[in-house]
């Protein structure tokens, strides 16, 4: 290679250097002059790879990170002078007399509700979402088709509209109380809405098509002639459903529950109308930083400790399932 | 070793299966009755769409037969699950489990039926002597070859020790030479376990060599059981003639009949004696049945049953076949083995006699 003759060490000291290209011959010279215009095109070729992740990528993330080490402005915005006032006052708060610092965990109480609700609607979305869409993967090919459109008609609605459908149904004046005191269930309506149930399900109903749609594309290229032969070694429903259809979908399961999990935590419009602002949750909490708490830096550093606490938690998640998969196959 | 209680492996009893309903049904099993014994290897052997696999399937308990009956060693079985069956199967696409490895595939079904790991470990590693795959009892199913793959569905399949092992067209994807060698493999496996294998195939050649005996089917129906040599030299109509191995067929007219024997005359005038089928009447036609490689070529004018013109010689190591086109109409072929003999001079259009043993003329119902 042209190259490895470029770079070869010239014998001794006392030897005059030649010029490189003096030790090459015209065909190797001409090789390289190939390589150099690969080398260009590629670099042309994934140009607006790099240019698309710069731009929409880096770039926001560096004015995030700049912006929480920045003082906040009094009517929102920012002072450019360096300070981590941002990151201390999530955990404390200063007392109005001292001005001494004390631990509060006003903010650390939001995330750690945001993480068990995201975590029970990814687990209500698996649960109910698996069986559906192993439904739809054992229907003929035209069927499927069908209940893929039906899976994904609600995405076709914005899910502010959606969101406000279910606050009238579950309302205490609404469809589900009127159907239960008409059909004699309960006397006196049932308080759903503004509670931590009404955001659950509104959480679970926004995001159960994330769980369905990977389960249902990895259940559907399953082989079901692997089932097939589960039950010929004497394995029975139950069994075939543990040993080989599950191990089988689990990239299906993972994918679901990280495009679950993910946006349920930061979710800002769900728990803002169905907790009715009383039971806020992260997405609510950075949305309150840039708007009337006017303390831009406090929600671009709340923004960042969530993002941190979701790369965490995918660390372990991913080596939790792919360590099971290894161990699984050997 | 399998205990021999005396029954037969597999009974299936008037079995019919059809699939869909209404215009649109499709009988794929026609009234099927095949009794199967111990220690056999039995080939289901037909054309694609014959009805063979739906029949492996209705044993194996894949599919339920919408009338009939299948006995496993005496017992009703129509109605349980596969996992239930103490029959097992060779999937033609393998259908090994990814997500485990070699030995984890060989031990699923005992694993399944709850033995003990201590047994199951040893069987595995039993198994795993058995088809010669020691090496690669860690690796997954992806990184070993077809042919490993192969073995392994097949040591998966007899770890549990069935009754009856089922085998759906396993060598078909397997290049030539690999089915060669797992076609003496099946054998000696059927062999030292002592479990009746019940092959399915549409390779003519692969169940002659291989079955104890054959079951030819078309059409949802069985057209004839028989040992490879019973089929070959004795079908019992065009179809079976016809697909296994290559053959003649001549019209030839019934003169006289007494009992069994009767007086035919071939197309060239000459007439032959010739064991009839109780349905061949005086004056109809029969169709018989030549062997290529049962014709031999003569000079011209010597005491052959018919003549004809070389139109096409086809060369082919062992042996060379020769089309030839006969003097009364219609053309035959001949296979000649190549050794020092008349064929050695012939050449494209010259004439030629061609002389038929009697017995090797098979008069076919049909």
């Amino acid at each position: 290679m042209a190259t490895t003759e470029l770079t070869a060490p010239t014998p001794g000291p006392a030897a005059p250097e030649p010029a490189p290209s003096a030790q090459l011959s015209n065909a190797q010279q001409a090789a390289v002059r190939i390589e150099d215009k690969a080398r260009i095109s590629r670099w042309l070729l994934t140009a607006p790879a790099f240019v698309t992740i710069s731009i929409f990528g880096v770039l926001p993330l560096l004015i995030i990170i700049i912006y929480s080490f920045l003082k906040a402005a009094p009517y929102g915005g920012v002072v450019w002078s360096p300070s981590v006032e941002a990151y201390v006052s999530f955990l404390f708060q200063a007392d109005i007399f001292t001005d001494e610092l004390v631990f509060s965990p006003d903010f650390l109480q939001i995330y750690v509700r945001s993480f068990i609700f995201a975590v029970g609607t990814t687990v209500i979305c698996l649960f109910l979402g698996f069986p559906t869409a192993y439904f739809m993967a054992t229907r003929s090919p035209r069927q499927r088709n069908w209940w893929v459109l039906l899976i994904t008609i609600p995405f076709w609605s914005n899910l502010l509209v959606r969101t406000l459908a279910i606050m009238f149904i579950i309302r205490d004046e609404g469809l589900l109380n009127n159907v239960l005191i008409g059909l004699g269930i309960t006397k006196a309506p049932i308080t759903i809405l503004y509670t931590d149930f009404a955001i659950v399900l509104g959480l679970f109903y926004s995001f159960l098509p994330f769980m369905v749609l990977p389960l249902y594309a990895s259940l559907e290229k399953l082989d079901f002639r692997l089932v097939e032969a589960g039950y010929d070694l004497y394995a029975s429903r139950p069994k075939v459903l543990f040993r080989i259809i599950i191990p089988l979908s689990r990239p299906g399961i993972i994918a679901g529950c990280l495009l679950v999990f993910i946006p349920a935590l930061g979710a800002y419009v769900t728990p803002l109308i169905l907790g009715g602002g009383r039971h806020m949750m992260i997405g609510d909490l950075i949305a309150q930083q840039f708007g009337s708490g006017r303390n831009w830096p406090l929600g671009a550093a709340q923004a960042l400790i969530l993002m941190s606490a979701v790369l965490v938690a995918l660390f372990f998640y991913v080596r939790a399932t792919t360590g099971k998969m290894k161990h699984g196959q050997g | 070793m399998v205990e021999l209680t005396g029954l037969p492996a597999v009974e299936a009893k008037n079995v019919s299966k059809t699939f869909g309903a209404g215009p649109d049904a499709v009988v794929a099993l026609d009234n099927v009755s095949v009794t199967i014994q111990q220690n056999e290897f039995f080939t289901l052997l037909g054309p694609s769409g014959c009805g063979k696999t739906t029949l492996l399937r209705l044993i194996a308990g894949f599919e339920l037969p919408t009338a009939g009956s299948i006995l496993l060693e005496g017992q009703e079985v129509a109605h349980l699950p596969p996992y239930k069956r103490m029959v097992n199967t060779v999937f033609q696409s393998y259908a090994l489990f990814p997500h485990l490895t070699v030995a984890e595939n060989i031990g699923f079904g005992l694993k399944m039926l709850g033995r003990r790991r201590a047994e199951r470990d040893a069987q595995v590693e039993k198994m795993l002597r058995l088809v010669k795959m020691e090496a690669m009892r860690n690796r997954k199913v992806h990184q070993i070859s077809g042919g490993q793959q192969q073995r392994v569905a097949l040591a998966r399949a007899l770890a549990p020790h069935p009754k009856v092992l089922l085998l759906d067209e396993p060598l078909s994807a397997l290049d030539l030479k690999l089915r060669k060698e797992m076609q003496i493999e099946l054998k000696r496996l059927q062999h030292e376990t002592g479990i009746t294998f019940i092959f399915v195939t549409h390779d003519q050649e692969e169940a002659l060599t291989m079955s104890d005996r054959i079951a030819v089917m078309s059409h949802g129906k069985i057209l004839q059981i028989g040992t490879a040599n019973e089929i070959y030299e004795h079908p019992v109509d065009r179809f079976v003639a016809d697909f296994i191995g290559e053959t003649n067929f001549i019209e030839a007219e019934v003169m006289q009949r007494i009992g069994n024997q009767g007086q035919i005359r071939l197309p060239s005038g000459l007439s032959i004696k010739h064991e009839l089928d109780p349905i061949a009447a005086v004056g109809g036609k029969v169709t018989l049945a030549i062997r290529p490689e049962r014709i031999d070529l003569v000079k011209p004018g010597a005491d052959c049953q018919l003549s004809g013109k070389v139109e096409n010689i086809v060369y082919f190591g062992t042996d060379t076949h020769f089309h030839i086109d006969l003097d009364t109409g219609g053309d035959l072929m001949v296979r000649v083995q190549n050794r020092r003999g008349f064929q050695e001079v012939l050449k494209t259009g010259d004439t030629v006699g061609l002389r038929i043993a009697p017995e090797a003329m098979q008069v076919l119902k049909d």
